[in-house]
């Protein structure tokens, strides 16, 4: 699960990470408000689940409140296009205003799991601000790693080497081992996929904060962090990918017309790549589960028919140990209670496969039973293309 | 021959008494599978479809010398389970839950480093050496006894392409599922250098999808030490950067785990890639007609 900056502070702020003072506000009031209690130079930040918001003016410095209020109210309703968000852009509804730091130099922080060690990575750089991928592109050897013991966390002397391979002078180093020791607690407390500074600011001051943060949370964890659950912001998911999860269904939506039910996650993406490889397009991605039970064949049917695009429908369904006559009487009820309308291809395969498709075809509705998945996805693009 | 799981294998139940896990136990018994005990916390004593269920793990490997589990346990015990049956020393464990915190089994996995048991999954649809025996989900009557092969990250996708391969009158030594999980037990390079050994396998399917670098990883074991061939398959070629694709561990993260960088490091590693998911059985038949 993503969430938005303000929000990784706020979770930050807790486990003792330093941060810019700084609220939300969702009206240039509110925005204003807080301008006048941080006083001086402020940041006012658009609040969107995708980066580069700085490219795109989602991102701007007010030296005075009559700045910070015309500020708030462009990036306040505004349509923030990023390299991130696709040209169709993000719509703003929060800003975070922060107070401005005097910043002598930016760094790079961030903690992953690393998926081929299985342990947490600390990772740091000196080129802080700049897109991390591109520096791991061009030169790895400017970030710096460190694989953490998931039984101790971050250890002191693994920071220090860190803070020295950064370079940072002696009393900032005392500084920032309780600020990344902080930052690995945070990370392992709240089971982030991803707890991501940058930049790490070092100001005039010899401080250093947290200026920008992003932390995705593992959603197979949710279930042991309530207050994280309560961050979730249905704004920035796309309205059918919403409605699909609360009927436990995998959704993706996509950009073509040929709508997918699929059982299983591998085959739903390997259903997909046929569909491409016969000329078509997939409207989305879905899995309705190994079962493919009536309920969820029925609720799968509602979310591809609420896809306005969607012209053809193929339903990818291996048996397995759910016995094919099974699935496809679930099939047949459900598209008779909702209705549907448009063209379908059903692909049935495993046990008493011949007693499913005799269903299909006896069963009056616009059906198409297909032999194999190249058969199945030749049928649907034809049929999405007329 | 098979790999890991044959006549031998002593099956226990970890959640035994659990509707997954008491309708997979009779489906895996009704195949042939030794079911030997199931462990159910609180439930000792008592027997579920005439096994004999235990406290522990640890009692169960005792009196009924179990060398294999199968974990149906939720997603938040999980780790707890897999930990138990490491600890009993058992030889290899299958989970096929969905759904375990990643740092849970970063743990798991740290946990198990140095130790003798093997761990299959999790979030995957077991293991099965066809005519033999059958630890997971999977249905067993789409497999035949025979010299294919198969590894994959899927559990429908896989059942796919076995039944193709059965369908052609081509059977498998075993097939492993080893998980959509970004941490996972066994890998496809442990997988791959077992079936190396079988003299009884010929050829290998691999399955994967994106996210990862598991297949470039078994890429570049094939190209060095692998003796037989393989048809190799990635599934999410036309999967959004970004995205999670049901899997946890089905996702192109800052543009690497693409299918297409998966495609080009297997096929220049001498691996017959099918870009369609409908040619893999052909594509088996072919490499072994050679």
């Amino acid at each position: 699960m993503k969430i938005h900056e303000y929000q990784a502070k706020q979770i930050l702020s807790r486990f003792g990470v330093k941060v810019p003072r700084g609220q939300v506000a969702k009206t240039v009031e509110h925005a204003v408000e807080v301008a006048r209690e941080l006083g001086g130079t402020v940041v006012i930040k658009a609040q969107i689940h995708a980066g580069g918001r700085g490219k795109g003016g989602g991102v701007k410095v007010a030296r005075d409140l009559e700045q910070a209020e015309e500020h708030a109210s462009q990036i306040l309703g505004m349509n923030l296009v990023t390299p991130q968000t696709g040209p169709e852009g993000k719509r703003v509804n929060q800003a975070l205003v922060e107070e401005g730091l005097n910043i002598e130099k930016e760094f790079y922080l961030g903690i992953v799991i690393d998926r081929g060690s299985g342990l947490p990575v600390f990772m740091a750089s000196r080129e802080g601000g700049m897109e991390i991928e591109e520096v791991a592109r061009k030169n790895p050897k400017l970030i710096l790693k460190e694989f953490i013991n998931p039984f101790l966390g971050l250890q002191g002397f693994q920071a220090r080497r860190l803070c020295f391979g950064l370079e940072l002078d002696s009393p900032i180093v005392n500084k920032a081992v309780p600020f990344m020791t902080s930052l690995y607690r945070a990370f392992e407390a709240s089971d982030a996929s991803l707890a991501e500074i940058n930049p790490l600011v070092l100001t005039r001051e010899g401080e250093i904060y947290a200026l920008d943060a992003k932390m995705n949370i593992d959603d197979n964890a949710l279930y042991r962090h309530g207050d994280v659950r309560e961050m979730r912001d249905l704004d920035e998911e796309d309205p059918l990918e919403v409605e699909a999860s609360r009927y436990g269904l995998n959704y993706i939506k996509l950009n073509g017309n040929v709508g997918c039910m699929v059982n299983g996650a591998g085959l739903a993406m390997a259903t997909m790549d046929i569909i491409k490889l016969a000329g078509g397009n997939p409207a989305n991605f879905l899995d309705v589960g190994g079962g493919a039970n009536v309920d969820q064949v029925r609720n799968a049917f509602k979310i591809l028919m609420s896809d306005a695009s969607v012209r053809a429908v193929l339903i990818n369904i291996f048996g397995g140990i759910m016995r094919c006559d099974v699935v496809a009487e679930g099939v047949v009820q459900a598209a008779r209670e909702i209705g549907v309308q448009l063209p379908v291809v059903v692909r049935l395969e495993g046990t008493n496969v011949e007693k499913g498709r005799e269903i299909l075809n006896h069963s009056g509705l616009n059906f198409q039973v297909a032999m194999g998945m190249a058969d199945a996805a030749k049928k649907v693009v034809q049929l999405a293309g007329a | 021959m098979s790999i890991l799981v044959d006549q031998k294998t002593r099956l226990l139940v970890q959640g035994i008494t659990g509707r997954e896990g008491s309708f997979h136990t009779e489906q895996c018994r009704a195949y042939g599978t030794k079911v030997v005990a199931g462990v159910t916390p609180g439930k000792g004593g008592t027997l579920h479809q005439g096994v004999p269920v235990f406290n522990t793990v640890e009692e169960a490997v005792r009196q009924e010398g179990a060398n294999a589990s199968m974990v149906f346990v939720p997603p938040q015990f999980c780790a707890d389970a897999i930990m138990e049956s490491v600890d009993a020393n058992i030889d290899l464990i299958v989970c096929i839950t969905e759904g375990i915190p990643v740092m849970d089994m970063v743990r798991v996995a740290h946990f198990m480093d140095g130790r003798r048991t093997r761990l299959i999954g999790p979030n995957c649809p077991g293991i099965i050496s066809p005519g033999k025996c059958k630890i997971g989900i999977m249905p067993g009557h789409i497999h035949k006894e025979g010299r294919v092969g198969c590894v994959s990250r899927s559990g429908t996708l896989t059942y796919e392409a076995v039944g193709q391969l059965t369908s052609r009158g081509i059977g498998q030594t075993t097939c492993i599922g080893i998980g959509g999980d970004p941490i996972i037990g066994t890998s496809f390079i442990d997988a791959l250098k077992l079936f190396n050994r079988d003299p009884d396998t010929d050829a290998v399917v691999l399955i994967g999808e994106i996210g990862g670098s598991a297949e470039e990883e078994a890429a570049a074991y094939i190209k060095r030490f692998f003796k037989k061939p393989v048809v190799g398959f990635i599934a999410g070629q036309t999967a959004p950067p970004g995205r999670r694709m049901g899997h946890a561990g089905a996702i192109i993260s800052q543009g690497s785990g693409t299918a297409q960088e998966k495609m080009e490091k297997m096929k220049k590693a001498g691996i017959r890639v099918v870009a369609s998911p409908a040619e893999i059985g052909d594509a088996v038949m072919e490499v072994l007609a050679k």
